[in-house]
């Protein structure tokens, strides 16, 4: 039985609530429960399920310069307590996702973020000129850390001056605040997060998948057709709150927390390490509830411990004996 | 269309051989809106591991708002399920995807293998409900043994169809494979409806497109959200690769890529 700040904790509009807006850059979020890229489709999808006005930001899926098929099949397997895949990053390409999924998108009350990739640096600095202006895009998540593709992603993603470049690449093409999500696949994530600092990014988003395997020893086969894919859901989020916690405090930007974060309790760990957002992945796939229940239950955690604002416990994780 | 998130509370649970089970719950909004071939996504658990809802296609849906599901156990989620006591809550997503389209003309023949068997009695009850004349309809179910195809052999039977079976063990019906049975059918059937094992999808495709005789399948893919989220659950198409959970779970044979070809 998993402890929960969850359902029924919630404070009616009408009483003093707790304050749960936090700030990304210039952008304010109503609350710190977005969701994560790759996990909620363009949001429709979910429209018959979760109430996308109540959630504090909706990443959208990654979008490239041109539509991407993604890569074959099999592309997901389920692991002890997550789940592998190897989609490709299928998108239907920037300028069907202004044409054919912003008008829904611009009517929603939440803000809208758009996570972007491409194959190089140009591609990043063009869907970002696409994208700057167009009515309803709040900001910009740039995606260097994606496993599942052969060129770009893990070049920018690993290599700290490549991923300054990009950064600086979309910096000058976009006024949008800029997000920049981050790999656990390197040595040192720090180093990463200080380099994209200093290239211009209001934010860093982490973890995205981790790599991982799973073979079939019937068939003696992987069981992804890619062969390798990206490990996510609760199984990685102890490495997630490591991350997060060693780059909050190796740099003065905001650090979104992303890894296994599936109840309240998940995401006050990541906003104790020093997290001022979290988003919400895997969990949007096998409980679409999660990300409400989430607000709740902060909610009526800051009730308990008697904090008015959330952003007041950021970071307050106590560490020795003081 | 219309899905909901529910809580749904076990009201029946049925072992209808060594492995194979029959839970029904009580869902009146999913019931309310579901179609024949539409699926549920179901947590097994609270807990973690496993961690992805499992899809099933939806077997029954009866008039007070309970659904049932028909599922054999293969793994850990099945295995939890499987244990499920009367009472017990389980929270549903659905009814997602397409569903059959409806015959305008007739005769049909629905062909099950294992436990593809399950949405075709939701949509022989459909087919029954309209007020059709199923006496030139077809049902043919495969299985390992009798067993497995006990009692739903005599369900299709008492709403008016022709049921042939086929087992592996010849315990009952054809000794071997559904499409043995189908060559002697085929020509006079306007449409076939399938689910199945993928070999044995492949074969009725064939002699489907053989005889000129239309053909819907449901496909079973692993998937993740069932909602056309995380893009998992592709397959080949003829014309590039489609979402079962969204596309599907019911294609028309010709748009999907058959190696048997």
């Amino acid at each position: 039985m998993r402890e929960s700040y969850g359902e029924g904790t919630g404070c009616p509009e009408n009483c003093n609530a707790p304050d749960l807006r936090v700030q990304i850059g210039s952008l304010v979020l109503r609350n710190p429960v977005m969701t994560a890229s790759g996990t909620f489709g363009y949001a429709r999808e979910f429209e018959n399920l979760v109430d996308l006005d109540q959630l504090g930001g909706i990443i959208v899926k990654g979008i490239s310069l041109q539509p991407k098929p993604g890569n074959p099949p099999p592309r997901i397997v389920e692991t002890s307590c997550g789940m592998l895949n190897a989609i490709g990053l299928e998108n239907v390409g920037v300028d069907r996702f202004i044409s054919g999924k912003m008008p829904y998108l611009r009517k929603l009350s939440t803000p809208v973020v758009v996570n972007i990739l491409g194959d190089s640096v140009e591609e990043y600095s063009e869907i970002a000129r696409k994208l700057d202006g167009v009515e309803g895009v709040a900001a910009l998540e740039v995606n260097i850390s994606c496993p599942n593709v052969k060129k770009g992603g893990v070049a920018f993603g690993t290599v700290p001056e490549m991923a300054a470049r990009v950064t600086e690449a979309v910096r000058q093409a976009s006024q949008l605040p800029l997000i920049v999500k981050l790999s656990p696949n390197v040595t040192d994530i720090v180093l990463m997060a200080k380099a994209v600092e200093g290239a211009g990014a209001d934010a860093v988003s982490l973890i995205n998948t981790l790599i991982g395997m799973a073979i079939d020893p019937v068939s003696r086969r992987p069981k992804l057709a890619n062969v390798i894919g990206g490990l996510s859901g609760p199984a990685i989020k102890p490495v997630a709150l490591r991350m997060v916690w060693q780059v909050a405090q190796a740099v003065s930007l905001p650090v979104i927390g992303i890894g296994g974060i599936t109840t309240a309790n998940d995401a006050l760990e990541f906003f104790l390490a020093g997290a001022t957002a979290v988003q919400v992945g895997t969990a949007n796939f096998y409980d679409p509830s999660s990300t409400g229940n989430i607000v709740q239950g902060l909610k009526g955690y800051l009730q308990e411990q008697g904090e008015d604002r959330l952003v007041d416990i950021i970071g307050t994780l106590k560490i020795g004996t003081d | 269309m219309s899905e909901f998130q529910q809580k749904c509370s076990l009201v029946g649970r049925d072992r209808l051989a060594d492995d194979v089970y029959r839970l029904t719950l009580q869902a009146p909004r999913i019931a309310a809106h579901a179609q024949p071939g539409q699926f549920v996504m179901v947590r097994v658990s609270d807990g973690l591991d496993p961690l992805l809802r499992r899809p099933f296609s939806i077997h029954r849906v009866f008039a007070n708002g309970d659904i049932s599901l028909l599922f054999k156990i293969i793994g850990k989620g099945t295995e939890m399920l499987a244990h499920c006591c009367l009472g017990d809550e389980l929270d549903l997503v659905g009814p997602l995807g397409n569903g059959f389209v409806l015959p305008d003309e007739g005769p049909v023949c629905l062909i099950g293998g294992g436990m593809g068997i399950a949405p075709l009695l939701f949509l022989a009850e459909q087919l029954h409900m309209t007020g059709r004349e199923t006496g030139n309809d077809y049902v043919l179910l495969g299985a390992r043994t009798q067993d497995e195809l006990t009692p739903l052999d005599e369900e299709f039977a008492a709403l008016g169809y022709t049921v042939q079976r086929a087992t592996d063990d010849g315990s009952i019906g054809h000794k071997g494979f559904i499409p043995d049975l189908l060559d002697f059918i085929l020509p006079e059937m306007t449409q076939v409806y399938t689910c199945g094992p993928h070999l044995m999808m492949e074969n009725v495709v064939r002699q489907c497109r053989q005889a000129e005789v239309k053909c819907q399948v449901s496909l079973e893919t692993h998937m993740a959200c069932g909602i056309g989220a995380c893009l998992g659950c592709t397959v080949n198409g003829k014309r590039g690769l489609v979402h079962v959970c969204k596309q599907g779970p019911v294609f028309k044979a010709e748009n999907l890529e058959w190696s048997l070809e």
